[in-house]
């Protein structure tokens, strides 16, 4: 197979935000892949615009780059403008406006996902175009595809901190069993009154799906362990 | 914008007007003239005192191979330097601006200058490019903050990584990397894999080949170690030596050994002005 190094770098992705009683939770997959290269494996598409306000990124990562680095900027001179932190509501406008007045040179779709006092926690789903939607909780990127079906049987309103980041890492890991171009850790970003928590699961302490196996760690262990199921034809 | 003279671009700076023509042309099966690129293996690694820089030293026109020697790890700032792959006159073009932006910039703040600026400069020029300077750079420093060590692709994205590799012998170096880096390396201990990496990649890639570079940056102290490993010595040399043809009558024999061109191993100061 023909490694291209010369493709764009895109993050194939699985983006998620979701709303909780008190606030919000974003998570993410870590995979950057330039063709079929995984060209970094651990990255963090959680991008940090205000003490309050976070965004998820996905698509092309030169553009999505650029675009949380123009935003952050804004929102800093906004802040100062304002002489109070901004909300939610502004920084996924902010993005907007820049999506949608350069729709046609930008390959990015983004969840933006924050805490203020006016509105409480909020997400807003940013997707290619420049549309933007306020939403109960919102997906994005390649693994998302795989995401919808989940999230209508298991979203409910009012969950708990700890309900909401649980739906996360287990929506992100079901993704990166299924998509190819996700993959690595699981990130996640809970951000309410109190503050922001990161937190971070490896690869290999998410639960295993259908036929996953167990992580082998000797070449030794690999001939003496039951390998998958012949598939029924 | 009324009659322009299309060879000369308006307002100085690249001009885009014959991408589409070329892109028509290569559609019709007119292949571009090769760039002089640099196949490469370069890669960094960050260890318990600062950073290391490796990269090989092939430049490749098409399939010739064009400089045996070339220098692929480029100045920054004194306490900075970027390997570059992809094409050699885009890779020195984009590291000597930053580097002259990054001196100017010194002089402006009085201060050392710290690798995010250098981050910062060459991925917001890369980006308004939109890939066209084709430049894929693995910058690395150390500076007030601490050692830092980024990945830098021609479209103006950026990661910032423990340990990177680039070019198109990246994935034999990364193959070595995975495999036996771990945190709080020792310089010897970093040096030694820096170097088995791209040995990996000078003897795996067809795009890599010759010697080996190393550069190593500490907090306040710098080594360029030009030419640190020559794996691929020129052993082929004919024992006869040079020999005119039988009717030829030699009168007179004199050889003149050319000047050895001086390495600078420990570069130290003698990079500043």
């Amino acid at each position: 197979m023909e490694i291209d190094a010369d493709a764009p770098h895109s993050m194939g992705t699985t983006i998620i935000g979701v709303t909780y009683n008190g606030g919000v939770v974003l998570g993410a997959d870590s995979r950057t892949s330039t063709g079929v290269y995984v060209a970094n494996r651990a990255s963090d598409k959680i991008t940090q615009l205000t003490d309050n306000v976070y965004v998820c990124r996905s698509g092309s990562a030169a553009d999505s780059q650029i675009v949380s680095d123009y935003v952050r900027y804004f929102l800093h001179q906004h802040t100062i403008q304002l002489g109070q932190p901004a909300t939610v509501k502004v920084a996924a406008n902010l993005v907007r406006l820049l999506a949608y007045n350069n729709k046609n040179m930008l390959q990015t779709g983004l969840i933006v996902g924050g805490w203020d006092k006016y509105e409480g926690g909020k997400i807003y789903g940013i997707p290619l175009g420049g549309t933007i939607i306020e939403q109960p909780f919102a997906i994005g990127g390649s693994g998302s595809s795989y995401l919808y079906g989940f999230f209508d049987q298991a979203w409910k309103e009012g969950m708990t901190k700890d309900e909401a980041e649980q739906l996360v890492v287990k929506a992100v890991s079901l993704a990166i069993a299924r998509d190819g171009a996700s993959g690595g850790v699981v990130r996640t970003v809970i951000i309410n009154s109190e503050g922001v928590t990161r937190n971070f699961y490896p690869g290999d302490k998410l639960p295993l799906w259908y036929e996953e196996l167990e992580p082998q760690f000797s070449l030794l262990d690999i001939p003496s362990s039951p390998g998958p199921e012949p598939m029924n034809i | 914008m009324s009659k322009l003279d299309f060879d000369v671009p308006a307002k100085g700076g690249f001009s885009f007007d014959l991408c589409k023509r070329n892109d028509m042309l290569m559609k019709k099966g007119v292949q571009p003239p090769s760039y002089r690129k640099t196949g490469t293996t370069i890669v960094g690694l960050i260890f318990q005192d600062g950073v290391i820089l490796g990269a090989d030293t092939r430049a490749t026109e098409g399939p010739i191979v064009c400089d045996k020697n070339c220098e692929k790890i480029h100045y920054m700032a004194p306490n900075i330097y970027c390997c570059g792959a992809g094409t050699a006159a885009d890779t020195e073009a984009v590291t000597d601006m930053v580097s002259s932006q990054l001196q100017l910039h010194r002089y402006h703040t009085g201060r050392e200058s710290r690798v995010i600026t250098a981050l910062t400069l060459l991925k917001s020029h890369l980006f308004n490019y939109q890939g066209y300077v084709q430049a894929a750079l693995v910058l690395g420093g150390v500076d007030v903050t601490g050692p830092h060590l980024h990945t830098i692709y021609p479209h103006g994205s950026t990661d910032t990584l423990p340990f990177a590799t680039m070019g198109s012998g990246s994935l034999a170096a990364m193959a070595v990397f995975e495999s036996k880096y771990h945190e709080g390396l020792t310089r010897d201990e970093g040096i030694k894999l820096v170097t088995e990496a791209i040995c990996s990649g000078i003897f795996n890639d067809l795009g890599s080949g010759s010697n080996v570079d190393v550069c190593v940056i500490t907090k306040g102290h710098k080594e360029y170690l030009r030419n640190h490993l020559l794996p691929n010595p020129r052993s082929y040399v004919s024992a006869k030596g040079f020999s005119f043809s039988k009717k030829t009558e030699v009168l007179l024999t004199k050889v003149t050994p050319l000047k050895e061109k001086v390495e600078i191993i420990q570069a130290g100061e003698a990079m500043e002005e």
